[in-house]
């Protein structure tokens, strides 16, 4: 299956903005946080569609998975 | 109390109440500027101050502002803009919370900062601007670390609260107070480029949401620190949706937070 992952703010350094790609069914948001070594403590957060998924969430054909770091000043 | 409705509406301009007659109003019957303040707004006389305010807010939302009480938990990078913004909208009382003092690191962005006030009091830096700003306005000063311990007394009077913290974990524990107290919170967050608003109403569990992977982390900021500019776009934002809260006008982020990218120049909703 096809899904677009979108990366935002820091997490673009280094890997990319944008990308589309094969997904085998059954992936998860956590495995794609595995695959981009993206540590859970620093995951502000995970939309799928813009609507906010847990890691465990299972990605469906079409998808597009948007990750954001944490932001946490003041 | 007669003569001085008297004395405000013979000195109204239209509808407009110049500073100069409030503040003789204020010394000649030995009231406070809020309290005369409060008088005129009730009469439908709006405190010449806040004419620009129109025609987004009327009399009657100056009167709700005024009639408002906003803690401001944190008086830092998002805090000082936040208070300055409010008490220049007419807000009528303030709670500030703010445990440290004034170290030269902060001088880059921290409103109320300056040389002369290295070491002195973040809180009560923010109650003495305010009442140069607008005399109106009332300022708790709390210089005191916000906890579960002390929270419930320090918001449990507040129509809204904003989040102006820079702890994650302290972030937490005044969502879960504000939900046991029911009053709407204001979140707002920097770091770098990179900051976020959200407005989580009783009932709702946004920022449990937003955190909950993180608990005891560090976000973006602790490698990128906080520019002049994101705080006070950020804290903007804050204050808009106080204002909306208040007057119960527009559309708050209720289970919506804005992402705001000042890098590449995107804000995007995240729906919650």
């Amino acid at each position: 299956m096809k899904v677009t992952v979108k990366l935002f703010a820091t997490f673009r350094i280094g890997r990319f903005g944008e990308m589309t790609k094969e997904y085998d069914a059954g992936t998860t948001v956590g495995d794609v946080l595995n695959e981009l070594s993206l540590p859970l403590d620093e995951i502000g957060a995970t939309l799928i569609n813009h609507r906010h998924v847990e890691e465990d969430h299972q990605l469906q054909d079409g998808d597009t998975l948007s990750i954001f770091p944490l932001v946490g000043g003041g | 109390m007669e003569e001085v409705r008297n004395f405000l509406r013979k000195h109204a301009e239209g509808d407009l109440l110049p500073w100069k007659h409030q503040a003789f109003a204020s010394t000649h019957f030995g009231l406070s500027i809020g309290q005369v303040e409060r008088i005129a707004l009730e009469l439908g006389l709006l405190p010449s101050r806040y004419q620009r305010n129109r025609n987004m807010l009327n009399v009657t939302h100056q009167l709700r502002l005024f009639r408002g009480h906003v803690a401001v938990i944190g008086c830092g990078g998002l805090g000082g803009y936040v208070i300055e913004q409010l008490a220049r909208l007419g807000v009528g009382r303030i709670t500030a919370v703010d445990p440290d003092v004034f170290e030269e690191h902060n001088l880059n962005r921290q409103l109320y900062s300056s040389p002369s006030l290295l070491g002195q009091p973040k809180a009560e830096a923010a109650r003495k601007r305010v009442a140069e700003i607008n005399p109106a306005v009332t300022v708790y000063a709390h210089k005191c670390a916000y906890s579960k311990t002390n929270g419930g007394d320090i918001i449990q009077d507040a129509d809204v609260v904003v989040d102006a913290l820079d702890n994650i974990k302290i972030r937490l524990d005044l969502a879960e107070t504000c939900a046991e107290l029911d009053v709407p919170l204001v979140h707002g967050a920097i770091g770098g480029w990179y900051g976020q608003v959200c407005t989580q109403y009783p009932g709702e569990d946004t920022l449990r949401k937003i955190y909950n992977r993180a608990l005891g982390a560090k976000g973006v900021e602790s490698g990128l620190g906080n520019p002049s500019f994101t705080p006070a776009v950020i804290a903007s934002l804050e204050v808009a949706e106080v204002c909306k809260i208040l007057v119960n006008l527009g559309r708050p982020l209720s289970r919506r937070k804005l992402h705001v990218n000042l890098f590449d120049m995107e804000i995007i909703e995240l729906q919650y």
